[in-house]
């Protein structure tokens, strides 16, 4: 649907892009990835012609876009940088409105999509569409880019390092409903990364380049374990069977957790736990509150007193997490099992350390 | 609006109310100043009243400083596009030069060209006020951070658009500091304007001068003053139109 035919970008004696050819599949996640400087935004921007090449063309459904108003292309073309890009000085909502606005929708189809984009990214539309950039905090920010991004209903999305300005954690988890969002919608994606495990996580194809040059276009498992040249090799790094286990997700291994609920008397949570260590404890809705260690039973009269209180989200994942964020939080706390939460932090199980090592033995093999 | 901008809108409006009649009234008028300078003949210049200098002053004021801006925003926005972006020095230069030149100094240059009274003094006035409402578009303009720009043309909107949705209400807070700045200054160097028959404040001022008449100086000074105060809350008011919250 997106075909790239031999780009050529020059800035003076700098070649950024060269001689660059992609096919794009409609439907399809294709993820940019090179050291800083490859010419990955060069590249994006060409798409939208906020760049013109120095020669080659590009082709979306077949037409040259060279040949159609650049205003017009990018009006049907998705567009998100780094949270930055947002407008300080207009609401979430007069943000996520623009394209529409641009596009001379009616007042009331317009603001009702706007609430309907910021529920898909998980904001409450209430809360959020009267606030300003400045009053978000970066994950809000870059969900808001996203909703932005997808106002109109584009069939193509082009994101450069759309969740870059983030903590870790943050990050993980705006790749998750992304790739959540992408499942339902199927846009056809073309997103800029340098984070390989990004790449991995969101990729149905990911393109790596070089100095402008395009050196392996693949599926992230083909990229992981048939890397073309040395630089892929080296730039895939040493611990690629740890980078596939972002593509496997927690929910075929996830195990009961036995919980026991804050109500229970002492005498049947010490029951439930037996020669455990420790049990998860959950309320009546089956929400997680925290843990019980088994030796502080013994001077407990109610559950209540001896509750290791902690949310979900220090210690628990969600059902659609990988198990590389499994193993980073078993890793990161130094514990044998985490929990696995679903959208309401009710605990559905665990996922425990040897599974997670089973599994990276088998996609070794 | 928030509740504290109706209170400041409010509270101007009642302040210049006030003022405006406290002024057309000759008789209170007479009365102060005639308390504070018991000895001096006259403590008001007979030529006309308060009130009609002081709209002489207002019209002066209002006529130049539109003409400034009507010229110096759309003059700075053209100098930061791709068409005029050759002319940026000049017409900094030609600014700051009209700037630099003592407003007496171009009212003596323009009075040979277009004779005495009203329309010289406004020309001298605009003249005198454009550099800051210039200088002020550029820099706001200019330091409007690229990436908003890019986001804008990338979501689609044209250069146009982009320049009345995007540029011109970021670079608003700049700009109207330009304007506080031209008009203020504008209010005090009107007065001169007496000297070629405007009329305005500047005629008791300069009539005290010459006679020595601290009355009439005050009477001319301080509505000035005052009507300085005003005009800053009032544009400080529409300053705050434009205001959202930065970063948290
Ligand atoms: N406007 C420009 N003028 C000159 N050189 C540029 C310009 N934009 C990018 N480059 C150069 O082109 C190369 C590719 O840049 P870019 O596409 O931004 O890389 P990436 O996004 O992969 O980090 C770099 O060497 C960069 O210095
Ligand atoms: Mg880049």
């Amino acid at each position: 649907m997106i075909h790239l035919q031999h780009l050529v970008k020059d800035y003076g004696r700098t070649r950024a892009v060269d001689d660059l050819s992609l096919e794009v599949t409609a439907g399809e996640v294709c993820v940019l990835i090179g050291p800083s400087g490859c010419g990955k935004t060069t590249t994006l921007r060409m798409i939208n012609r906020l760049i013109e090449p120095s020669s080659g063309h590009i082709l979306i459904d077949d037409q040259d876009i060279s040949q159609i108003k650049p205003e017009r292309l990018r009006l049907s073309i998705g567009y998100a940088i780094q949270s930055v890009g947002l407008f300080p000085h207009m609401t979430v909502a007069t943000n996520i409105a623009v394209v529409p606005k641009l596009l001379n929708w009616e007042k009331e189809a317009t603001s009702q999509r706007v609430e309907e984009l910021l529920r898909l990214v998980g904001l409450d539309p209430g809360e959020f569409g009267h606030k300003y950039p400045g009053q978000l905090s970066g994950g809000q920010a870059q969900r808001v880019g996203v909703a932005r991004a997808l106002a109109a209903d584009p069939p193509i999305l082009l994101m450069d390092e759309p969740f870059g300005a983030v903590d870790p954690l943050t990050r993980e988890r705006l790749q998750y409903q992304f790739a959540r969002i992408q499942q339902e919608l199927k846009k056809t994606v073309i997103l800029v990364t340098h984070d390989l495990n990004e790449a991995i996580r969101l990729a149905d194809r990911i393109a790596i380049m070089s100095a402008g040059k395009l050196v392996q276009y693949d599926t992230p498992e083909t990229i992981l374990s048939r890397p073309a040249n040395k630089f892929v090799h080296d730039f895939v790094g040493t611990d690629r069977a740890l980078k596939r286990l972002s593509r496997i997700g927690v929910e075929g291994f996830v195990k009961p957790a036995n919980p026991v609920a804050i109500t229970d008397s002492i005498s049947k949570i010490a029951a439930v736990i037996g020669r455990q260590p420790s049990a998860w404890v959950v309320n009546g809705d089956g929400r997680l509150l925290g843990w019980i260690d088994r030796k502080s039973l013994a001077q407990a009269s109610s559950a209540s007193q001896v509750l290791v209180a902690q949310t979900a989200d220090e210690v628990a994942i969600s059902r659609g997490a990988t198990l590389h964020e499994a193993l980073s939080l078993m890793l990161g706390q130094g514990v044998k099992s985490v929990p696995v939460v679903d959208e309401q932090e009710r605990l559905i199980g665990e996922v425990s350390l040897s599974d997670v090592e089973a599994a990276t033995v088998e996609t070794e093999a | 609006m928030s509740g504290k901008q109706v209170t400041s809108w409010l509270i101007l409006a009642i302040l210049t109310a006030a003022f405006i009649i406290f002024i057309a009234n000759s008789h209170w008028v007479e009365a102060s100043l005639r308390f504070l300078f018991p000895q001096e003949e006259a403590v008001v210049l007979p030529r006309a009243s308060l009130l009609e200098f002081f709209w002489q002053h207002v019209q002066l004021v209002a006529v130049s400083s539109g003409i400034t801006i009507m010229i110096g925003i759309p003059l700075g926005i053209w100098v930061t596009r791709t068409s005029g972006r050759d002319f940026l020095p000049l017409v900094t230069d030609l600014t700051s030069f009209g700037q630099t030149f003592p407003p007496v100094a171009v009212l003596a240059l323009v009075v040979p060209v277009l004779g005495f009274g009203f329309q010289p003094t406004v020309a001298a006035l605009v003249l005198y006020g454009l550099l800051p409402v210039v200088r002020n578009t550029i820099t706001g303009l200019k330091a409007v951070p690229w990436h908003y720009l890019d986001a804008a043309r990338g979501m689609g909107m044209s250069r146009l658009e982009a320049l009345f949705a995007i540029e011109i209400p970021l670079a608003a807070p700049v700009i109207m500091a330009g304007i506080r700045i031209s008009v203020i200054v504008n209010i005090g160097t009107a007065t001169i304007g007496a000297i070629i028959g405007a009329g305005g404040l500047g005629s008791p001022i300069i009539a005290g001068l010459i006679q020595d008449n601290l009355a009439f100086i005050i009477e001319g000074a301080v509505p000035a003053a005052i009507l300085a105060i005003l005009v800053d809350q009032f544009l400080a008011n529409i300053e705050r139109l434009f205001a959202y919250p930065a970063q948290a």
